[in-house]
This record gives structure tokens, C-alpha cells and sequence, in this order.
């Protein structure tokens, strides 16, 4: 249970997640599972209720960015971080309002540097997905402050 | 009646301020709209919610990635009335640099205006224009009025 525990609290340490409402459910040799619950302030289209397309697109940055790493390592503190190199997604349909959308996403290929990535999001299954989405990303960029960060403009 | 339809009746259809104040989503992120002449930039003052890396700190590709869309959605939407607000078909985005805890600023190029789909090319930065952080190419379904 304190994995299932640990796993949950991941995206309280990354801000936008936590603002969006993701959790992380699971993280696996069969890939990462992410959830985010229907909320008003993610709405793109108040005719209709629809979820935006930047929710979609922050979903499936973050649940990429975490299957990149190897199975049950989830931490994204220390010295060595990744950073997205390209995303492309695809929209299929729209997300029905008042409904959790899930991401799930595979990491297919991992090199020294590099780790290729596919997702999807859906609701009920991901044969039925509302948009897809392939990533590459760099692995091993420094994570430490800057240290030009005075806040002067350069 | 629908959104645009309400705000074109109050003579505010190519006001994209006032089209992003009624987007729930986009004034969660904070985004403003600056127009000058058939241009606009829009503004995405920085926010602790926006950050993806607290470390760096650096700004979360989601938010880097939905700018790029509003940035296109509103330049389109700015060129030509529009009944419903352009849906994403897809999105493709290159991520150059991190973003810092700034201000970003975006603009949009429409590189085809076609009647149904518009191909939108979009570049986002912060201290510089010529230093983009992210650019973007999308595909838009659109329905003209």
C-alpha cells in the first residue's frame, strides 16, 4: 500500500498536474496510467463543456514525461532530469463533459539519450481514444537551479 | 445564445480579450491578448501553477503546448467570424528551450486559411522573439460563418 501511496502523491510536486487535478495511478512494465477528474476550470468551450485541448496536451506531456522512466521510478528530483524534445497529438473526438479522462502512455524505445514515447487518452477504454499522441524526449538534462537566475533580463 | 454569437451582438466579435475571459480554461492559465492592427500577441504572465519543474524551475509543457493552441485558436478566430470556436485537429510542437519564470508571449501565423481547415503555425518566447521557447504547426476544423 505506501507504493500505492507514493505514486499517488507524485504529481503533487509538479504544480500544473496538481493545479489540473492529475493523479498518477499507475506506473509499470505495461505503462503509466493518469487520470484527471471533469472540472469547470478546464473547460475550453463553454458552449458545449468540452475539456480544452491544452488539458489533453498537459495529460499527455506529464503522463509520457513519467513513463520514460524505468518501471517503479518515478522520482523526477535529483541531478538528472528529461525534458520533452517534440510532442504531436491528435485529436480524435471530444471529451465528454463531467467525465474523468485517462492517459496511458508507453515507452517504446530508450536510448542513451533519447526515449520515444506513445500515448492515449480516452475514457473508457483506449480503443475508443478522444486523442493520441507520440514523444520523444531528451534524457539526462541537468536539473538544477539556474544559475543566471537572479531575475534580472539577460 | 453561443458565446461568439453573444459577444459579436455587443460588437466585441474581434475583441480576443474578451474571447479569452470567456473561456473558462484559458483564464485559469491567466492569458491575456495584446492587438495591434490585424496582430495579436497573447501574454501568459508567469504563475506558480504553470510550473512542471519545481528544480529549475521551468514552466510545464502542457502549458507551454495549450498556449501554442490559444495562440492559434485566437488568431484565427481574429481573422474570421467564426460560429463555433475552431476545434484542434492536430498539434505538433517542438520544444526549444525551458521556459522560465516569466512572462511568455505568442504569436500566430496562419499559413492557410482553407474554408473548413486552417493550417496554423504558432511561436512562443520571453526575452527575445528571435529565442522562441516552443513553436508549434496545427491543423484547425473550422466553422466559418
Amino acid at each position: 500500500m505506501s507504493q500505492t501511496t507514493k505514486i499517488e502523491d507524485h504529481m503533487l510536486g509538479i504544480p500544473h498536474a496538481r493545479a489540473i487535478g492529475m493523479t498518477l495511478l499507475s506506473h509499470d512494465d505495461t505503462g503509466t496510467l493518469v487520470r484527471v477528474p471533469y472540472a469547470p476550470h478546464l473547460v475550453g468551450d463553454p458552449d458545449t463543456g468540452v475539456v480544452h485541448g491544452g488539458v489533453l496536451t498537459a495529460l499527455l506531456d506529464n503522463t509520457c514525461g513519467v513513463a520514460v522512466r524505468p518501471p517503479g521510478v518515478i522520482e523526477s528530483s535529483g541531478p538528472i532530469s528529461i525534458a520533452t524534445l517534440d510532442l504531436r497529438i491528435d485529436y480524435m473526438r471530444p471529451a465528454e463533459p463531467h467525465r474523468d479522462i485517462l492517459a496511458h502512455a508507453v515507452c517504446y524505445q530508450r536510448t542513451h539519450h533519447i526515449a520515444f514515447v506513445r500515448g492515449v487518452a480516452y475514457h473508457d477504454t483506449p480503443e475508443n481514444p478522444i486523442a493520441t499522441c507520440v514523444a520523444a524526449f531528451m534524457l539526462g538534462t541537468r536539473n538544477e537551479p539556474r544559475a543566471d537566475e537572479s531575475g534580472a533580463a539577460s | 445564445m453561443k458565446m461568439l454569437a453573444e459577444l459579436r451582438a455587443q460588437g466585441r466579435g474581434r475583441d480576443m480579450q474578451a474571447v479569452a475571459e470567456q473561456i473558462p480554461y484559458a483564464r485559469f492559465l491567466g492569458i491575456q491578448v495584446d492587438r495591434k492592427g490585424n496582430e495579436i500577441t497573447v501574454i501568459l504572465p508567469f504563475s506558480e501553477h504553470l510550473v512542471g519543474n519545481v528544480v529549475l524551475p521551468a514552466l510545464h509543457g502542457g502549458a507551454i503546448g495549450a498556449l501554442l493552441e490559444i495562440t492559434a485558436i485566437l488568431q484565427l478566430l481574429h481573422d474570421n467570424a467564426c460560429e463555433r470556436l475552431p476545434k484542434t485537429i492536430d498539434l505538433s510542437v517542438d520544444y526549444l528551450r525551458s521556459g522560465r519564470p516569466q512572462p511568455t508571449y505568442g504569436r500566430a501565423i496562419v499559413t492557410r486559411h482553407g474554408r473548413r481547415v486552417a493550417n496554423v503555425r504558432s511561436e512562443i518566447w520571453q526575452d527575445a522573439r528571435s529565442e522562441p521557447i516552443a513553436v508549434s504547426h496545427g491543423h484547425y476544423l473550422l466553422t466559418p460563418l
